[in-house]
């Protein structure tokens, strides 16, 4: 008994010791390391205080707003539920259930994008042009507040981003977001992801995922995937800095943001 | 004393063993889940929960309203509640038991669950939510058994109890508070977002609790030889029918302040729920047997002549538990969510498998309530024989 006794406390002792020890190890080992600390941006990095978004509905039409939709989709393995799994590669896939499909930007009306600004006598344009929505990237971002493990979080720069390993599935952002801009994966999203693009994380069953306003694009010094193929119709851009293209395209037209009355101070903005 | 349990009648065990197997289905339907997802149930990108937070947010109400027994008896010494008050306890053991399981079958990734502790975020009221559900669970539990153990002994309970019976009352009131917290704070959510749906949830609970309470009580004297008295019953049914009708109250000073302002985004999830919208009309019967089972219920507990009668009082509380459920589970959660923020409306209905879950969920708190129930009795028939 005794000696038991002594053998486990000597195991517990040696134990203890070599928790002690671990973070030192790690000190040293990676006090050794060129590598750069992580949060260096490398140099090529688009950069903002505030990022904002400038859609001009003048100059989106049906088949640019589709090359948006279907440019963000392949940026970002957001799966089509339109398309047809690879019968060898998934199968037994079940059947699809159009509700719980998952969009980071899509096509809406007027009256859908603006609900609070629906009127009878709307110019009749307005009434045909196709209205791009997203992830606003509020500035008093209620999905963020809602969040219980952080797993949605705000970045310096007025992104909201995603970590898509936290997030555990519990959709009180879905709730808390009032524009609708976020998509749960009800099913394994890997069916149906056409070409998976390996510049960027597909996601797993059971987690939130949203617009994240090419954030792995800005920080190589790209444009959002949806700006490339825009024509021109969208634009990125510093709010904070009033030399930047969208604070110009601001300060000329007369733009307006959904459910501004909400005050959770959308960046994405509409030229109308 | 949990030895107790194990010694039963015969059709205690059929009964445990029913409800054994209904879990065991329900856990092999909820296999289907954890490995596909949630894509076997009937939610949706715009109708994010389901049945499985409606029944939580109901049963929330049902763990607080455990709390009508505990304040008459400890803080009024209303002696007629010496023998219910474990009851509403372990009642509220149970629920609350129930609630947890339902968040955890919601979640999408529920092996990640412990990043709400180890993640702790305060901005976030689902985490105030598990702070005091798991803080009522454990003061119920504490306190239950700690007084059913001295009760049993023939001794008083330890002193320090009698600090944790007070700081359950907040509590009580905490629970369900928050959890209306979690939807009346979100500024898309027309439907939710109104300052009465705190206290209308606590009116909501403080009906439906004792409601439950009473038949259990019904339930009891006829299986088992402990009488909870019909005194304690008829003061329950008051307290019934006080909170039921503060909570019919409270919904209609919510359809005034929405149809007389006016406002689209209020007006169109009531619109739904009772007229429908846009052809959408699938939750307006249901929402029509809620008003109509709580107000017949509001007129069989007011009327003294109803109350009291023996045969009918059942059946009164169980078209308000009904009434209830469809006012606080079905209706509340769906019609926030219908129509969307864009003013699209998709119509949620349960899955059948989504259904065995949910129903595997209460078969578990069943359990647990029996044989919590089967303490209870047991040791007070001995005391008193």
């Amino acid at each position: 008994m005794k000696k038991s006794r002594r053998s486990f406390l000597k195991a517990a002792g040696v134990t203890a010791l070599g928790i002690g020890a671990a973070p030192a190890i790690k000190a040293v080992a990676s006090s050794g390391s060129v590598a750069a600390p992580v949060k260096t941006k490398k140099a090529e990095a688009l950069t903002a205080k505030r990022w904002g978004m400038v859609i001009d509905t003048n100059k989106l039409t049906d088949e640019v707003a589709e090359n948006i939709v279907h440019a963000c989709r392949k940026a970002h393995n957001v799966p089509d539920f339109d398309h047809e799994p690879d019968v060898e590669k998934y199968p037994n896939t079940r059947p699809i259930n159009k509700t719980q499909e998952v969009k980071w930007i899509w096509e809406e009306h007027f009256d859908h994008a603006f609900p609070d600004k629906t009127d009878e006598f709307l110019a009749e344009k307005f009434r045909h042009l196709p209205f791009l929505v997203t992830c606003n990237h509020c500035k008093n971002a209620p999905c963020v507040q809602a969040c219980p493990t952080q797993a949605t979080f705000k970045r310096e720069d007025g992104i909201v981003l995603m970590d898509f390993h936290r997030c555990i599935g519990c959709r009180f952002c879905m709730a808390a977001c009032p524009f609708g801009s976020r998509s749960f994966n009800f099913r394994d999203p890997r069916p149906f992801i056409e070409a998976v693009n390996p510049d960027f994380p597909t996601r797993t069953k059971g987690v939130v995922e949203k617009c994240n306003l090419c954030a792995e694009r800005l920080a190589k010094g790209q444009q959002p995937a949806c700006v490339e193929v825009s024509e021109g119709a969208i634009t990125v851009g510093d709010l904070e800095d009033p030399a930047s293209k969208v604070r110009e395209l601001l300060a000329e037209n007369y733009a307006i943001r959904r459910k501004q009355e909400l005050g959770t101070e959308p960046s994405v903005y509409y030229i109308m | 004393m949990l030895e107790i349990a194990i010694k039963g009648s015969k059709k205690y065990w059929i009964w445990l063993g029913l409800l054994l197997a209904i879990m065991s289905v329900a856990f092999v339907v909820y296999i289907d889940q954890f490995m596909n997802g949630l894509m076997i149930t009937g939610m949706s990108r715009d109708v994010s929960w389901g049945f499985y937070i409606a029944n939580f947010t109901y049963l929330v109400g049902v763990a607080a309203g455990g709390v009508m027994v505990v304040i008459p008896y400890y803080l009024h010494d209303y002696e007629k509640f010496h023998r219910i008050t474990i009851l509403g306890e372990f009642l509220a053991v149970a629920s609350l038991i129930m609630c947890l399981l339902f968040i955890i079958v919601d979640l999408g990734q529920p092996t990640r669950m412990l990043n709400v502790l180890l993640y702790p975020t305060p901005h976030s009221m689902l985490f105030w939510d598990m702070c005091v559900l798991n803080g009522y669970l454990f003061l119920n539990i504490v306190i239950g058994w700690k007084v059913l153990e001295a009760e049993r002994n023939q001794i008083k309970p330890p002193a320090w109890t009698t600090p944790l019976i007070y700081l359950s009352i907040p509590f009580a009131i905490g629970i369900h508070t928050v959890t209306a917290y979690l939807y009346c704070g979100l500024p898309g959510r027309g439907f939710w977002l109104t300052a009465i749906l705190a206290p209308r949830f606590l009116a909501s609970a403080f009906a439906a609790g004792p409601s439950v309470l009473i038949l259990l009580c019904y339930l009891i004297r006829k299986i088992s030889k402990f009488d909870p008295g019909w005194e304690a019953i008829q003061t329950l049914s008051k307290i019934v029918c006080y909170a039921l009708i503060a909570n019919v109250f409270f919904f209609a000073c919510e359809v005034f302040v929405v149809f007389y302002s006016k406002i689209p985004g209020h007006m169109s999830h009531i619109q739904y729920l009772f007229f429908g919208l846009h052809g959408h009309n699938a939750l307006v019967p249901w929402m029509w047997t809620s008003i109509t089972l709580m107000l017949i219920g509001i007129g069989l507990t007011v009327v003294p002549a109803f109350r009291s009668n023996k045969t009918l009082l059942p059946y009164t509380c169980a078209m308000i538990i009904v009434g209830t459920w469809i006012d606080k589970s079905l209706g509340m959660i769906s019609g926030g969510f219908v129509p969307n923020p864009l003013h699209q409306i998709t119509e949620y209905a349960p899955t059948f498998k989504e259904v065995i879950i949910t129903l595997g969920v209460f078969a578990t708190g069943f359990l647990i309530l029996t044989i919590l129930f089967k303490l209870a009795t047991t040791v007070k028939e001995e005391v008193r024989g």
